[in-house]
C-alpha cells in the first residue's frame, strides 16, 4: 500500500520541520520535568506517542458526529480515558518508572501537543492521516526528550539508562579528578538544552531554506 | 615605539579588504585598538554628547582598579596556606612574606590564564563567525572571575563555567553590552550550582595542598578550620559567635574568595572608579546603606541566631559584599541606568544580600544571588522610573494648559 503524499507529510513533518517542541514550543513543561534520567524520558515519550496516535484515531472516527460547541469536552474525555489506561498499564508492569513520572503521567491530559493535534488535525482529517500525524508528533516529542535526557543523565550522573558509563575511578571520591555537573539535574538546564536544540535546528533549517 | 607602530601598521595591511588575511581582520583590529589609541577622536567643533574614549579605555580602568585586590588576594592565598600548615608559628618574616606571595601568585595565575584563554577564545571565534569586531567586554569579566572563585576549584570546572557564562549569558543575548546578567557572576553561579563541593564548606577557600607540587605535604595545624567567617556563622549553633573582629575583617587576612577579603584594596579600586567616573557612587552608597540598615534591623528585631546577631558594621566588611558592591553591581551594562533607578537597584541588592545571609543558611554568602536578582529587576526599575517621569511631565503640562 503506497501512502499518499499527504499521509507521509503528516508523519514526517512533525519529526523535523514542524516539530511540536522545537517549532511550536509545545509540551515544554513535561520536557523539563521528566528528562533527568533517560528511562523515564523514554517511557514518557512512548506513552505520549501512543496516546496522541490513539486519541487522534478515536476523535477522527467520531469527528462528524461531535457537536461543535462541546468538542473540547469530548476530546478531553477521549484523552483522559487513554491516559488512564496507559497509567494503569505502567503501574502494573513498570511500577518504578510510573512512580518516577508520578504526577506528570496524569498531566499528559493537559499536554498542549494533544489538544493541539486533536483540534488542528484529527477534527478535519481521515483516520489514516490522523493516526500518522499522531505518531509523527509523538515521535517528534519523544526524540527531543531522549536527546535532552541523554545529555542530562550522562553529564549529571555519569550514566545512561542507569548503567554507569564514566568509570568510578575517575571520580574525586575515588582519587580521580572528575565530578558530575549538578547543574544538569536542575530543570533550568533542561530549558537551556532545549534552547540549544532549537538553536541548532533553526540554524540548519534556515540554511536549507536559503 | 614609533618604529614598532610603523611595523604594526604595515603588518595590518594584510588584514585590510583584499589582503590575504582579510578574514582575520577583526582579530587584528582587536589587538590594534587594544595596543594603541584609536585614530578616531572627538571632533573639536560641534556639539559632542561624550568624548572619544571608547569602551576599551573604560575596561582598562576597571582592570587597573581590580589590581590591588588581586595582588592582596595573591598574598592572602599564600598567607592562609602558611597559616594552615603551621609555618607562621614564629611570625611573618621577610622570607615567609615572599614565600606567601609567591605561593599565592602561582596558585592564582592559572585561573587568570584559563579564564582569559577560554573567554577570549570564544569571543574571537564568535567575532570571526559573525564578521564583527572583537568586543572588549571580556577584559573585565576575565579578570573578575579568578577573583571570585574559591582557590581550590579545579581548573577544568572554571573553564566550563567561563564557557557557559560567555555563551549563555552573553553571546546568545547579542554580545557585549546586551547581556542581562553579569557574566562573571553567572560563571560563579554555574560553579556554585554545578559543583557545590568546591564552592562552600571548610575546604573550599584555603589551599592546603601544594601548588604545582611546591610546598605540599605539610600536616595541618591542630584545630584548623578553613571556613570563611560567614560559613562559620551559618553553620554554628551558638547565638553570638564572633568569627572575625572589625579590624581583622577590614585588613582581610581571613579565608575567602581571592579578591573579596581586604577592604583597603577594594577601597583603593573604588576610589579609582569613582574619580574616573566609571562606576556610579549612587549604586555603591545605596547598597551599603541598605545592607547596613537591613542588618541593623536583624540585629535589633531578628531571630536569635549567630548570623542575625552579627553586628551590621561587620556584615558590611565580611564576605563579598564590598567587592560585589564596588566592582559588580556597578557594571554599567547590567545595572539600572536611570539615576533614580540606581538608588532603588542598589537598595534592592543591599536588602537582599542580608536577607539571604540571615534567613537562608544554605547560602552563607548572599552577594552573588542578590546582584543577579538586582540585574533581573534593573530593566523593570528603569521602566518604572521613566514612566513616573513621563506621567509627571504630562501632568505638569496638563496643569499649564
Amino acid at each position: 500500500m503506497a501512502l499518499s503524499k499527504k499521509t507521509k507529510e503528516a508523519f514526517l513533518g512533525p519529526l523535523n520541520i514542524n516539530n511540536p517542541v522545537l517549532v511550536q514550543i509545545l509540551g515544554i513543561c513535561s520536557a523539563l520535568a521528566v528528562t533527568v534520567q533517560l528511562k523515564p524520558a523514554l517511557v514518557m515519550g512512548i506513552s505520549v506517542t501512543i496516546i496522541v496516535a490513539m486519541s487522534n484515531v478515536v476523535v477522527s472516527l467520531i469527528r462528524n458526529s461531535i457537536p461543535t460547541r462541546i468538542r473540547i469536552i469530548i476530546q478531553l474525555v477521549v484523552v483522559a480515558a487513554l491516559v488512564t489506561i496507559v497509567s494503569e498499564v505502567l503501574k502494573a508492569f513498570a511500577y518504578d518508572v510510573a512512580m518516577q513520572l508520578s504526577v506528570y503521567l496524569g498531566l499528559i491530559i493537559t499536554n498542549c501537543i494533544l489538544m493541539g493535534r486533536l483540534e488542528a488535525f484529527a477534527m478535519t482529517n481521515n483516520v489514516l492521516d490522523s493516526f500518522m500525524d499522531g505518531l509523527g508528533n509523538g515521535f517528534g516529542y519523544a526524540w527531543i526528550l531522549v536527546v535532552v535526557a541523554c545529555v542530562r543523565e550522562f553529564f549529571g550522573a555519569g550514566s545512561l539508562l542507569g548503567y554507569q558509563i564514566i568509570p568510578d575511578s575517575w571520580y574525586v571520591a575515588n582519587g580521580g579528578f572528575y565530578e558530575n555537573c549538578g547543574m544538569m539535574l536542575m530543570p533550568a538546564m533542561a530549558l537551556i538544552l532545549v534552547g540549544c536544540i532549537i538553536w541548532a535546528h533553526r540554524a540548519i533549517n534556515d540554511k536549507e531554506s536559503k | 615605539m614609533e618604529k614598532f607602530y610603523q611595523l604594526w601598521k604595515k603588518f595590518g595591511k594584510n588584514f585590510q579588504e583584499g589582503g590575504k588575511l582579510s578574514w582575520l581582520s577583526s582579530f587584528y583590529d582587536a589587538f590594534d585598538t587594544f595596543l594603541f589609541t584609536p585614530q578616531t577622536t572627538a571632533k573639536r567643533v560641534g556639539a559632542q554628547i561624550h568624548d572619544g574614549s571608547d569602551s576599551k579605555r573604560t575596561m582598562i580602568i576597571v582592570v587597573l582598579a581590580l589590581v590591588p585586590a588581586l595582588l592582596f588576594g595573591m598574598f592572602n592565598v599564600g598567607y592562609q596556606h602558611l597559616l594552615a600548615t603551621g609555618q607562621l608559628a614564629q611570625g611573618l618574616t621577610c622570607a615567609l612574606w615572599w614565600k606567601a606571595f609567591g605561593f599565592g601568585f602561582l596558585a592564582v595565575l592559572p585561573y587568570i590564564i584559563v579564564s582569559y584563554a577560554v573567554g577570549l577564545g570564544i569571543e574571537f571565534i564568535v567575532a570571526q563567525i559573525k564578521h564583527e569586531e572583537v568586543a572588549e567586554g571580556f577584559l573585565v569579566t576575565g579578570f573578575i572571575i579568578p577573583l571570585i572563585v574559591p582557590i581550590n576549584t579545579p581548573l577544568w570546572q572554571v573553564a566550563i563555567a567561563v564557557a557557559f557564562a560567555v555563551v549563555f549569558a552573553k553571546e546568545v543575548f547579542g554580545g557585549t553590552g546586551y547581556n542581562i546578567f553579569n557574566v562573571a557572576l553567572i560563571a560563579r553561579a554555574f560553579l556554585f550550582f554545578a559543583y557545590p563541593t568546591h564552592m562552600t564548606g571548610d575546604k573550599a577557600f584555603i589551599r592546603t595542598e601544594g601548588t604545582w607540587g611546591w610546598d605540599g605535604g605539610h600536616a595541618l595545624v591542630d584545630g584548623f578550620t578553613g571556613a570563611t567567617p560567614l560559613t562559620q556563622l551559618a553553620t554554628t549553633t551558638e547565638t553570638n559567635l564572633m568569627p572575625a573582629d572589625f579590624w581583622t575583617a577590614v585588613n582581610g587576612l581571613i579565608p575567602g574568595s581571592v579578591g573579596e577579603t581586604c577592604v583597603w584594596a577594594i577601597a583603593l579600586g573604588a576610589v579609582l572608579l569613582l574619580v574616573t567616573g566609571v562606576a556610579s557612587w549612587k549604586t555603591m552608597l545605596a547598597i551599603l546603606v541598605s545592607a547596613g540598615c537591613t542588618a541593623w534591623l536583624f540585629n535589633e528585631f531578628g531571630p536569635d541566631t549567630a548570623v542575625a546577631n552579627y553586628p551590621w558594621y561587620l556584615q558590611l566588611v565580611t564576605g563579598g559584599l564590598l567587592f560585589g558592591a564596588v566592582f559588580m553591581a556597578t557594571d554599567p551594562v547590567t545595572s539600572a541606568r536611570t539615576e533614580c533607578g540606581k538608588w532603588i537597584y542598589g537598595a534592592l541588592i543591599g536588602f537582599m544580600v542580608i536577607v539571604i545571609r540571615v534567613l537562608n543558611a544554605g547560602y552563607p554568602e548572599g552577594m552573588m544571588l542578590a546582584i543577579l536578582l538586582g540585574n533581573a529587576f534593573a530593566p523593570l526599575i528603569d521602566w518604572c522610573v521613566v514612566r513616573v517621569n513621563i506621567n509627571k511631565r504630562a501632568n505638569r503640562k496638563g496643569a499649564a494648559l
